[in-house]
């Protein structure tokens, strides 16, 4: 039978010959994540089960929602999973990235099935591996176990053809993608991006169209692995699975990326997607770069190469997260970082930062942020009554500069 | 078993108002499954009652009341999880709308045939894998992995 890359990966963790859409399969995991917010939910799930994990190598425990501790409550979160992590002789605890960076950085390959208490576990599909969010309960088995229960997904395969043009990025096609198929479209599907603009992407670029599957409802977003994803592993290796040509498809997306304008998300939806002409010139209280989404260097580089040697509007916050440690050093070391502050940004250390609302840039009621990250529900980065608009680096950068809403193509 | 039957995007707040529901307490959850949508609902449903659904099925008060399995023609994804691993077994059927409120209905998890016993109809769904069985019949997840596991299925 023909089998799509999703498919292919589950039976082979589920040490079946194949499996179809529909099949339940228990599939070994190649790895369990939890991150500060979610690890103490897990853990206590955990507790009841068993009392030592199936490998102190592959439980992986990261703080990126709120470290350092912003509140006594959050400090004491952090000492219940700390605890768990010395106790457990955990080698994968971290404290310097975003979760879905950091695994993507130094654990998946190809083939590897992830389970992530985190809906963006999607993102480090786009190694060639399945890669998904759940429960705490479902994590917490998965700790115990190494094992985890699944339905085989149907699959959409979203076909990428062209190139950008100027000043439109990856964040502009999958928004663009979300906005067609909506909140729902791919409710619980597998999302399979491919064609040539894919091929031709960075791997940080493909890590932001996998980020973004959850957003449409998808169980998991993936990417067929290739010399670029290799290249990207640093001497990690994997087992490369690839769809088969006569693969069934639920539905088949054709998109030529060369008809899309740079885009924005409006509140208080990801699939209330315009181009950023609807929203020109309005006026911007922070501009927030960063996160799984959009917080890797070729991100903070593009936001760089535009307010370098300019100062952002008196205004604005323009706050700055990378995504992980090694990206801040890269950073670093190409001098962004300092040409970033030299323009007036304020730079937070590697981790969630601003995106879940609890600390290092939180919103007022009236107030309007223009942000690279992935969700733009109310209340996320503070008071429900603030704005929160999505759109790319670029897009944030020039906002920032000109403290309202502009197209970034007229700043590069 | 009696058959209660819902309509279409049966979601948290019809099972459980928001404004009941600032406990976690199984059984005053159970009190109050559907309080406004049905008020007569958690008075009269007896252990091993079944509900019968229309599209988009999603929510944990209705197992606290006493039910033993859902049958809708679809269901929101985390409820599925969700539902299976707090050991409330699911059934998707397209025919769901033939069995009628009130009806006896009688489910044999391992074949997958839903009997109508009023109707003196058969419904077949796909019946779950032996695994999941387990975890319904062990009342869940945790309870499941705890004296089972995986291996031992």
């Amino acid at each position: 039978m023909a089998s799509t890359i999703t498919e292919k990966i589950l039976a082979n963790a589920s040490h079946q010959k194949e499996v179809a859409p529909g099949d339940y399969a228990v599939a070994d995991v190649s790895y369990v994540m939890a991150h500060d917010s979610t690890a103490p939910l897990a853990i206590e799930s955990f507790y009841k089960i068993t009392d030592k994990v199936f490998d102190k190598d592959r439980v992986i425990i990261v703080f990126d929602h709120f470290f350092p501790a912003p509140t006594v409550a959050g400090a004491t979160m952090h000492q219940k999973s700390r605890k768990f992590v010395m106790d457990q002789k955990l080698s994968g605890f971290h404290t310097n990235g975003v979760c879905h960076q950091l695994l993507s950085e130094k654990y998946i390959s190809p083939g590897d099935v992830l389970v992530g208490a985190d809906s963006h576990s999607c993102t480090e599909g786009a190694l060639g591996a399945f890669t998904t969010g759940l429960g705490s309960t479902d994590i917490g088995g998965a700790m115990a176990t190494g094992k985890c229960w699944f339905r085989v997904p149907e699959s959409l395969k979203f076909n990428l053809t062209g190139s950008t043009r100027k000043g439109v990025y990856a964040k502009d096609v999958i928004l663009s993608i979300i906005g067609d198929v909506g909140a729902a479209g791919a409710l619980y599907k597998a999302c399979e991006f491919t064609g040539d603009y894919v091929k031709n992407a960075t791997v940080a670029s493909r890590l932001t169209l996998c980020n973004m599957a959850i957003e449409m409802g998808g169980k998991n977003g993936v990417i067929e692995a290739d010399q670029k994803t290799l290249d990207f592993l640093d001497g990690r290796t994997g087992k490369i699975f690839r769809s088969d040509p006569d693969a069934a498809y639920e539905d088949e997306y054709e998109i030529e990326v060369k008809d899309i304008e740079p885009q924005v998300a409006l509140p208080p939806v990801v699939d209330n997607v315009e181009t950023v002409s609807a929203v020109e010139g309005k006026p911007i209280d922070q501009a927030f770069l960063g996160t799984c989404t959009n917080g890797r260097l070729e991100d903070i580089e593009v936001a760089t190469r535009i307010v370098k040697g300019k100062k952002i509007a008196r205004n604005v916050r323009f706050i700055v997260s990378p995504a992980s440690e090694d990206i801040y050093f890269a950073a670093f070391e190409n001098g962004y970082l300092r040409d970033l502050v030299e323009a007036g940004a304020t730079i937070c250390n590697p981790s969630c930062g601003a995106c879940v609302g609890r600390h290092e840039g939180v919103l007022c009621e009236g107030e309007v942020c223009i942000s690279s990250m992935n969700r733009n529900f109310s209340g996320r980065m503070g008071s429900p009554e603030a704005e929160i608009i999505l759109a790319s680096p670029a897009t944030v950068a020039a906002s920032a500069l000109a403290g309202k809403i502009v197209d970034p193509r007229d700043y590069l | 078993m009696r058959a209660w039957k819902f309509g279409d995007d049966i979601n948290t707040d019809v099972i459980t108002p928001g404004r009941y529901t600032v406990t976690t307490d199984r059984k005053r959850l159970g009190e109050i499954a559907f309080i406004e949508y049905r008020p007569e609902f958690a008075k009269e449903v007896q252990e091993g009652d079944v509900i019968v659904a229309g599209n988009n099925f999603s929510p944990v008060a209705i197992k606290a009341a006493g039910i033993s399995a859902v049958i809708a023609k679809s269901f929101a994804r985390i409820f599925f999880r969700n539902s299976i691993n707090i050991g409330l077994p699911l059934f998707v059927s397209e025919d769901a709308d033939r069995i009628d409120d009130g009806d006896e209905v009688e489910i044999d998890f391992k074949t997958g045939e839903i009997r109508d016993k009023t109707k003196g109809i058969v419904l077949k769904v796909k019946p779950l894998p032996k695994f999941m069985e387990k975890i319904v019949e062990k009342g869940g997840l945790v309870n499941f992995l705890r004296s089972d596991g995986y291996d031992n299925v």
